[in-house]
């Protein structure tokens, strides 16, 4: 399951993307969030899923805010007993990725226009109506931005979007 | 929760094998008793209800545990917290479903903000009725999570001995704090393996106990290389059972030590090493050397913002060391040069075999003048009794060795400043919450943890009616808690700050015309009611209720009602910038 806000946010520079290890049950992702909202912190996106061993989850959750913050909602999320670890991946090297289903208006005139922009950002469609083009998409966040700025002259009726899963990378290289 | 992989069956071959003595199949409510007896339970303060009957029914023929039948949930959530705080064990609740639990959340949050260890029991609807909006029903666990270190709803009844090991861990282990365990009625009810083995392991759950050593030798050499050094110690000394080290240390190298309202008694008033309080209500030397210091060494102090006063100007000169065991608490309000994680009875010795006596003469002559000159104020003893003169009069007549317990106000901070505290667990009082209404019940609970020493409740006429009602319980169990109500007929405090920054507009601050005959409110419920308007009343009444000890005694004192709590750091102030007060000649 995940949530997200909708819309493109604008701030960028003191993101940061936090991986928590957890024992999973609704009490610990209750607390987890409740961390946040009882403590003022933001909370950008979350999602969540089991991990290969079945009674744990990760959780990545994106976030803004100064150094003292991040390190705050770092040791909060620690304080919980049922969490294992938490990384801020934002200091290491890693893959994040996000998935947005977008439903935009497509007239006979629009419609391979708006094709061609999903291809040159390797999105396929998934539904297809006389008025309308649902398209998924993933990758980064600047990519899934930037897509739904292009299809925003369009008429984007609905946009549903994960937040972001990230994994820190194992190589040097480009994966 | 994790769900342990047990089988039974194969369990009980093992334990027949072994001839493991403990090994039994028992409903909830038994493997709920007999867990309590296995980890030393000697005292729960309860109260009972449709949803707990079948432990209530266990606890029928239960000798080894002593039930206190409190008179209100709260209150004995408050009783349980005096009882952890007198003693070090975890203090140990057992209320119904519902209201029973809601009543138990003020306890809880006050506990939470002082790290107070806690395990709370709490019934709930059976677990197929649960969301059902059922009689008595709670969601007590999404209630409690904000307030508690850790919560538990137990949905299988063979994980419940697991989950009780584990809440007491979690209670006493790290940075203690309350745990509440929910107990749907079927879990109670239901049957499984007892299998009385002790040992607890949370696998996401390790508390750091050893300070890092290159942080513990970058702090000795601080403290030995300081001009003016100073050690600001909190609660968490006597939590973390560290008065003799910091003692030793502070003696050792002639440093002066000044404790938050939550670490009195971790370091001896009496010693010359002693500043007293700091803070909000601290003593002028006390503020003034935290000011002034140039290495401050907090030691289990996570500072409050009751504590610093305005942050800027929070000890602005100094390089700061900060041992704590909670991570989260270090660079939280303030930033330190050297922060140490871990358990500061540790931390704190491993400093002392590292550091050298710093040269400190200049800044004892420093102190030594501010003490000399700012005193702290004690109105001329004479006409109505003064606040800090009763306080005065308890201090010697106890000798120092009560354990006080307060509730919250004015007469909280003359007591923190007026009693001379040297032994540690010896100051009860809500710090963190300013919970009105705990002192009385916690009093109660401290006595009976610590049925030897004598207590003595200071308290307001305002906080004191907020939990009177307990007075039921401590005449049934002849607790000899002595309570000493400040009565200024107002709530003292909030019309102290009403006559400093709200133009003297007392608004629903004065309590004269409702406030009760007091002693004939304790005499109703079989207990000692005196009263004292006079410093000779006062003496007497003093010296006849110390006698008594097989009730509790009420003393109603009637102070000058105008009198005002110095030195004191406004809101929004730095610490030097305290008010001292009018001075006396």
């Amino acid at each position: 399951m995940t949530v997200s806000k909708n819309g493109i946010s604008s701030q960028t520079s003191d993101r940061h993307t936090l991986s928590v290890l957890v024992s999973y049950n609704l009490n610990a992702l209750s607390r987890i969030i409740g961390i946040f909202s009882g403590k003022g912190f933001h909370i950008d996106s979350i999602s969540f899923g089991s991990e290969k061993e079945s009674d744990l989850a990760r959780i990545t959750i994106t976030t803004h805010g100064d150094e003292q913050i991040i390190e705050q909602i770092t040791k909060q999320l620690h304080k919980i007993i049922d969490v294992v670890t938490v990384t801020d991946l934002t200091y290491e090297r890693f893959v994040e990725r996000e998935l947005a289903l977008i439903k935009v208006t497509a007239t006979r005139s629009s419609r391979s226009e708006i094709m061609q922009i999903a291809q040159v950002f390797r999105a396929k469609v998934i539904d297809i109506s006389p008025g309308k083009l649902s398209i998924e998409v993933t990758g980064n966040r600047d990519k899934i931005n930037a897509f739904i700025g292009m299809l925003d002259p369009f008429g984007i009726d609905e946009i549903s979007r994960t937040g972001s899963v990230a994994l820190r990378r194992e190589f040097e290289g480009s994966v | 929760m994790a769900q342990p992989k047990t089988e039974p069956a194969k369990q009980k071959n093992k334990n027949q094998a072994t001839n493991t003595p403990n090994t039994a199949v028992l409903n909830g409510a038994e493997i709920l008793i007999n867990t309590l007896k296995d980890i030393n339970v000697d005292t729960i303060f309860g109260y009972p209800g449709g949803a707990v009957l079948p432990i209530y029914d266990s606890l029928f023929d239960e000798h080894d545990i002593n039930h206190v039948l409190i008179r209100h949930e709260q209150a004995g959530a408050h009783a349980a917290d005096g009882y952890a705080r007198a003693t070090g064990k975890a203090g140990v609740v057992l209320v119904t479903s519902g209201p029973g639990g809601t009543n138990t959340v003020t306890g809880i949050a006050t506990a939470a903000m002082d790290s107070i260890p806690m395990v709370v029991f709490t019934g709930q609807v059976p677990t197929n009725m649960i969301g059902n909006d059922a009689f008595q029903e709670a969601d007590i666990v999404g209630i409690t999570r904000p307030i508690t270190k850790h919560n538990y709803l137990v949905k299988d009844v063979g994980n419940l001995e697991q989950v009780i090991r584990e809440a007491f861990h979690v209670a006493t282990s790290g940075r203690p704090g309350p745990v509440l365990v929910d107990l749907p009625k079927d879990m109670i009810k239901n049957e499984a393996h007892y299998s009385g083995l002790k040992k607890v392991s949370i696998p996401s759950y390790k508390p750091t106990r050893e300070g890092h050593s290159s942080q513990v030798a970058k702090a000795a050499q601080m403290l030995s290389n300081a001009k003016k050094p100073l050690i600001y110690a909190g609660g968490g000394v006597i939590l973390g059972e560290a008065w003799e080290e910091l003692t030793a240390m502070a003696e050792r190298l002639n440093i002066p030590v000044t404790t938050t309202l939550m670490g009195l008694g971790g370091f001896p008033e009496s010693k010359s090493q002693s500043l007293g309080m700091l803070g909000m209500h601290g003593t002028y030397y006390a503020n003034m050397a935290t000011t002034e210091c140039d290495v401050l060494l907090a030691a289990g102090a996570r500072f409050d913002d009751r504590v610093t006063g305005r942050l800027d100007g929070f000890s602005p000169h100094s390089k700061k060391i900060h041992i704590d065991i909670d991570p989260s608490n270090i660079g939280k309000n303030v930033p330190v040069e050297v922060p140490i994680v871990g358990d500061v009875k540790n931390v704190l010795s491993a400093i002392d075999q590292q550091a050298s006596k710093p040269d400190t003469t200049e800044w004892w002559n420093t102190i030594e003048d501010w003490k000399k000159n700012h005193p702290l104020n004690v109105p001329k003893p004479e006409g109505l009794i003064k606040p800090q003169h009763m306080i005065e009069r308890i201090s010697e007549v106890t000798n120092g060795e009560a354990i006080v317990v307060t509730d919250v106000g004015q007469h909280q901070m003359w007591a923190a400043q007026h009693y001379t505290f040297n032994h540690p667990r010896s100051f009860l009082s809500s710090g963190g919450l300013g919970t009105m209404g705990y002192g009385f019940p916690a009093a109660m609970g401290a006595a009976f943890g610590c049925p030897d020493r004598p207590i003595v409740c200071i308290t307001g006429d305002g906080g004191f009616q907020m939990t009177a009602y307990e007075l039921a319980t401590a005449v049934e169990y002849e607790v000899p808690v002595k309570i000493a109500i400040m009565n200024n007929e107002c709530l003292g405090m909030v019309r102290q700050w009403q006559e400093l920054f709200y133009n003297k507009r007392y608004s629903h601050s004065i309590l004269k015309k409702g406030n009760p005959d007091f002693v004939k409110l304790a005499e109703s419920y079989g207990a000692v009611g005196y009263r004292a308007s006079n410093n000779e009343e006062m003496d007497d009444i003093l010296a006849k209720a110390m006698k008594i000890n097989d009730r509790p005694v009420v003393m109603d004192f009637r102070v000058e009602p105008r009198e005002n709590c110095y030195p004191m750091v406004p809101s929004g102030a730095a610490l030097n910038e305290m008010v001292e007060g009018p001075k006396s000649e």
